[in-house]
């Protein structure tokens, strides 16, 4: 599903990481500062790593030594950032069909109505980003990215930037769209206890470096 | 008391007509430079930018002499547009538009490329993350967002382009019908020994329009704090 083997220079830091896995949800842990924002920014295109390979689903997205560099637009992933990032000058309706139209994908109601009701968004339709608690935001943030058919779906701190009762309130959307939304997913967080619930899998960076990597077990 | 005549209203009218033709035709071109400065780095920026100012520090009958000597009958640019495209520019109204268009530029650029610098630049990597090519992020996203800029710019632009004087005279002279503008009109009539009415009703409307657009520019930029809010 998703090969990684990578280098990049970062000023003082540097990040070297190689692994492999064919997992539902890859669990990328680490504390902050470890490279696990890099890491996934590279994997979704938004930063070219010095040197190495970045295949997802068979197709190879970035080769340094064969000059390849898919740009982020054409690789199909969905990407939730810690801050949602929704499109102020867009309604919630408008936010999460932006995907499709930019794909050019023709509208599927059946798909758009199960990811409205798996994530419980259909009541805020009409609103706008600023009017949404921090918890709907990533929510939307979540049907969004799905809406747009990715193939890989990055989520970054998702739940980063919520007080713990909010955390609480969507995680379990995070758990079933794990076992309902058929995408695989890579999953950066340091919270082992999220980790716990959500991976299948997990790639644990210290410092810039893949320290251990298996089940959810290397957790300890 | 206040009546306008067919003589004013004639400059009034041929004014805006020159106001709206050049900040319409700078729009774009302010857009892209706006665009330009605020997200690009090249070779050559600050002088380029620096370039852009210049019609707002240099003495406006300097631009308007340059105007002529490039785009006059027997100007380098001119000359050719003249010749190949049937474009005239020297004592024409159309000469006026490209001198108010000069001069209102730097002013013109200024709100739309603040606008640009404002706006997260992670909204248009999530745009990108979407599926979307950085041409339609900048339609959908960047452009949008830079909206209330843009249109402030363009109000701004549009006041400075109807109060036009020294570059549009030296350029284009001061013909009733075809370069006497707003501007031109009152210099004529306060040298004239009874014009100080038909002057004075001129300078009221100069100062409408003149507060009506800071008022509008006002109008946008507020707008503009609005939607990067997403109210």
């Amino acid at each position: 599903m998703l090969r990684v083997d990578v280098e990049k220079q970062l000023g003082e830091f540097s990040l070297s990481a190689s692994f492999s896995s064919e997992g539902r949800v890859i669990g990328l842990f680490g504390a902050s500062g470890a490279g696990k924002s890099s890491l996934v920014n590279m994997i979704a295109g938004l930063l070219r790593p010095d040197r190495g390979t970045i295949a997802i689903d068979g197709e190879i997205v970035d080769d340094t030594a064969a000059g390849i560099h898919v740009p982020t637009y054409r690789r199909r992933i969905g990407y939730v950032f810690q801050d949602a990032r929704l499109f102020p000058h867009l309604s919630v309706a408008q936010n999460l069909d932006y995907g499709r139209r930019m794909n050019g994908l023709a509208p599927d109601p059946a798909q758009h109505k199960r990811i409205i009701d798996l994530l419980d968004i259909g009541a805020l339709r009409d609103r706008r980003p600023g009017k949404l608690s921090g918890g709907e935001r990533q929510r939307v943030a979540l049907g969004r990215a799905l809406l747009s058919k990715p193939r890989l779906l990055l989520l970054d701190e998702p739940l980063g930037a919520l007080d713990e009762g909010r955390k609480l309130e969507i995680l379990p959307y995070l758990v079933r769209l794990r076992d309902e939304a058929n995408v695989p997913m890579v999953y950066v967080s340091h919270d082992v206890a999220e980790l716990r619930q959500l991976a299948t899998q997990i790639v644990m960076l210290k410092q810039g470096r893949v320290t251990s990597f298996g089940g959810v077990k290397v957790l300890t | 008391m206040f009546e306008i005549s067919p003589a004013e209203w004639t400059a009034i009218l041929l004014s805006l007509r020159v106001a709206v033709i050049a900040t319409l035709v700078a729009t774009p071109f302010g857009i892209a430079l706006a665009w330009l400065l605020a997200r690009r780095d090249f070779w050559g920026k600050s002088v380029l930018d620096a370039l852009v100012h210049l019609p707002l520090v240099l003495p406006p009958v300097v631009t308007g002499y340059l105007l002529l000597l490039t785009f006059g009958r027997r100007g380098l640019v001119g000359g050719f547009l003249a010749d190949y495209l049937g474009i005239v520019f020297a004592f024409r109204w159309t000469g006026a538009a490209l001198a108010c268009g000069v001069m209102a530029f730097p002013l013109l650029v200024r709100p739309m490329r603040l606008s640009i610098e404002a706006i997260d630049r992670r909204l248009e990597q999530a745009a990108e993350t979407l599926g979307a090519a950085p041409w339609k992020v900048f339609f959908t996203v960047t452009l949008p967002l830079a909206l209330p800029g843009v249109l402030a710019g363009m109000v701004l632009g549009f006041a400075k382009a109807i109060g036009e004087f020294g570059a549009t005279i030296t350029f284009v002279s001061n013909i009733p019908g075809e370069t006497q503008t707003i501007s031109s009109a009152i210099y004529s009539l306060i040298q004239t020994p009874d014009g100080d009415a038909a002057a004075g009703r001129l300078v009221i409307v100069s100062i409408v329009l003149a507060i009506g657009a800071l008022i509008a520019a006002e109008w946008f930029a507020r707008r503009a704090t609005q939607r990067l809010h997403g109210n």
